[in-house]
């Protein structure tokens, strides 16, 4: 079991003919990833890595029984193609693009109310479920099959987690990356839930950072109903207030949003909070010893 | 992206905010000539820089006559203002607005913002005017007020008059508090602003209800679409090394260490400034090379980053997802190349091409001391620039 993706989902790729897309289409492919069709407008009828292309998502639905998508497509042109693929009825929609204006991703939102599909990112690194699908930009060789449930607003942060957890041999269930904007499709809580349902996964560890409450929210829900150990990191405690770090979301504003108040209140929630992102890995290890799981989830 | 004061109430006028009149001018001749033209009682003059806290450092002053005028914008123009959020070197005024006076009776505040708690816009507001929001929200939270508008039918009459009421607007300016508020939130949107703030609006004598502040910020991801905000762009209220970084579309921010950072990933870029500070180094900057870095991006990264005197060494640490590896080994190779390199560099590479990377920093002969992890890469710097 998994969260979101397994080896059976199949997937289009929207934006499937810019350079990123297809390096990254033949990386999915490589990985074993059900990649079945992809989606530009006008290029209808070509191929890119052997996988036949349409104009419009339904058609791509129509000719592939595709449940999800993952979209490429330039920012300025990237809400446009998450509000098609809600329209189609997909079931998940991943969004790589980064620098989406924050207007259009207020649309989409409002947009996506009451409808069926999920919507992962923007501006995250995709979803990936170990030796099954991986599904973005993420590098596939360092995650290992196993039973931590990994959930983070960083890229590349999730990577060194995830480095860090098979390096020292405990495989994932599924690792989300739910992106750095502000506005996003899958918030922590999302995903949390999703793991503590899923019997695969054993333990979570979270990663967040600073700007917004969306850490301390989530932590408020781990204490109220997680019933896996959670650990936790928060990136940028050192960062100066006022300045955004790179994520539009990443910015200390009028006292709140802080790496300290963050990381306070998830060790109030019960969430062990590790101190550099050098020991990640080692922090969820002693979680697991405590909670007297870690032999059932050493993988390798 | 920021603007002036003078820029913000420009675009405010158009879309019907009702602002006092005024000119900008950039000497004291110009200064004059706007307040003959204004030919007001009392006339405004304002420092125009990128920062709050400007009148308690003596940059706006109330001018009675046209040689008061004279004497003020003498004093104010080149002169350098320290505010609370200029930091301890200040900065240079280099224009001013001349503003027409009026006789206010009561301040307010008014914002707009993105709220990502409900992922939409909120408008707040609030009868103390004149004061820093962050301070009513920490004294007197009961003082402000919210309305969380739907994208879709924008700021509907009743909240706009539901704000207005509960902040106490006199029953005689409803009207015109409303349509004031209508038209920021049109602004906003339109512009893809981020933050809208009015902080005073006021009331006046003669029942008007006025912008007498305007803080507009931009979204930068949708300066694409927005070409005449683009032009309001005021180079000297930046960072050199900040400009040069925005033409290569890197997130770089000069901070105050001697251990320059490149990093691939916003998360792991602060993360990395993080654990330097852990292993007892500081960081000189933020730099984030972003996802879609190409090999001259890099080389530009590495050149902003090299030209900050203050640094002693580097510390490359790449995660490749997007990012490939050999690309930032190139980069790197690259700059070094064109530019020299005296001081200590560490490298840390993992993730997408990580082999290939390794391969063409070895084959390229450069002092480069590798680094196994992100711990090991931030030990190995600090130590090396102590």
């Amino acid at each position: 079991m998994s969260v979101y993706i397994n080896k059976d989902t199949k997937v289009i790729v929207q934006g499937i003919t810019g350079g990123t897309a297809k390096f990254h289409t033949k990386q999915m492919l490589d990985y074993g990833t059900k990649i079945v069709g992809g989606v530009t407008p006008k290029k209808g009828g070509t191929e890119v890595e052997g996988v036949p292309v349409f104009n419009t998502v339904q058609d791509a639905i129509d000719e592939t029984g595709a449940t999800a998508s993952v979209i490429y497509v330039p920012a300025p042109f990237a809400a446009d193609a998450i509000l098609e693929a809600v329209d189609a009825e997909l079931d998940l929609v991943i969004c790589i693009t980064e620098h989406i204006p924050v207007m259009d991703m207020v649309k989409v939102k409002r947009y996506m109310e009451g409808k069926k599909t999920r919507l992962v990112g923007p501006n995250c690194p995709g979803v990936i479920t170990a030796d099954e699908s991986k599904i973005g930009i993420m590098p596939g060789y360092i995650h290992k099959k196993g039973h931590i449930g990994v959930v983070s607003r960083s890229g590349t942060l999730t990577y060194e987690a995830v480095h860090q957890l098979s390096e020292e041999g405990y495989g994932q269930s599924t690792a989300v990356g739910i992106g750095g904007d502000p506005v996003n499709g899958t918030n922590f809580i999302d995903v949390l839930d999703a793991f503590n349902q899923d019997p695969e996964t054993y333990a979570v560890i979270m990663i967040g950072e600073i700007g917004g409450t969306a850490e301390e929210e989530a932590a408020e829900w781990v204490k109220a109903n997680m019933k896996k150990p959670v650990v936790g990191f928060i990136g940028g405690a050192t960062a100066p207030p006022g300045k955004r770090m790179g994520h539009a979301g990443a910015i200390i504003s009028g006292g709140k949003g802080t790496a300290d108040e963050k990381i306070r209140i998830m060790t109030e929630c019960g969430i062990k909070v590790a101190e550099t992102p050098s020991v990640m890995g080692e922090t969820m290890i002693k979680a697991l010893e405590e909670n007297g799981i870690k032999e059932k989830c050493k993988t390798h | 992206m920021n603007i002036h004061e003078y820029q913000g109430k420009d675009i405010l006028r158009k879309y019907g905010v009702n602002v006092p009149n005024g000119y900008v001018a950039y000497t004291v001749d110009e200064a004059v000539e706007a307040a003959k033209k204004l030919g007001s009682d009392v006339t405004v003059v304002k420092a125009q820089i990128h920062a709050g806290g400007r009148g308690k450092a003596g940059g706006v002053k109330i001018a009675k006559n046209l040689n008061d005028v004279r004497t003020y914008a003498n004093e104010i123009l080149g002169k350098t203002l320290v505010t609370h959020q200029t930091g301890p070197e200040g900065k240079e005024v280099k224009r001013l607005l001349i503003e027409e006076g009026c006789d206010i009776k009561k301040e307010y505040y008014v914002g707009v913002v993105l709220d990502r708690a409900t992922s939409r816009v909120v408008m707040m507001a609030s009868e103390e005017g004149g004061t820093e929001i962050e301070e009513v929200a920490a004294a007197t939270p009961e003082k402000i007020f919210k309305e969380v508008i739907d994208p879709v039918v924008g700021l509907s009459g009743y909240q706009a008059r539901r704000l207005a009421f509960n902040i106490n607007i006199p029953d005689e300016l409803i009207g015109k508090a409303v349509k004031f508020m209508t038209s920021l939130y049109n602004a906003f949107v339109d512009k893809d602003c981020s933050i809208a703030e009015i902080n005073p609006l006021v009331t006046t004598g003669d029942g008007e209800v006025l912008a007498l502040d305007s803080k507009l910020n931009f979204d930068d991801n949708a300066l694409f679409r927005q070409k005449d905000v683009v032009d309001l762009r005021d180079l000297d209220e930046e960072d050199e090394k900040e400009i040069e970084a925005s033409k290569y579309d890197l997130s770089y921010i000069p901070l105050d260490g001697n251990i320059g950072c490149m990093v691939n990933g916003a998360g792991l870029a602060m993360s990395t400034m993080d654990i330097i500070k852990h292993y007892g180094g500081d960081p000189a900057n933020f730099l984030d090379v972003g996802g879609g870095a190409t090999a001259e991006k890099v080389t530009a990264a590495f050149k902003i980053i090299l030209s900050d005197a203050h640094v002693k060494g580097i510390f490359v640490n790449i995660f490749g997802g997007i990012m490939k590896c050999d690309v930032i080994a190139e980069g790197v190779v690259e700059a070094t190349k064109q530019v020299g390199l005296e001081i200590p560099l560490v490298v840390r590479l993992e993730g997408t091409n990580v082999s290939k990377g390794k391969q063409i920093l070895e084959e390229s002969g450069l002092n480069i001391t590798s680094a196994n992890s992100m711990a090991d890469g931030a030990e190995k710097i600090v130590s090396m620039v102590k």
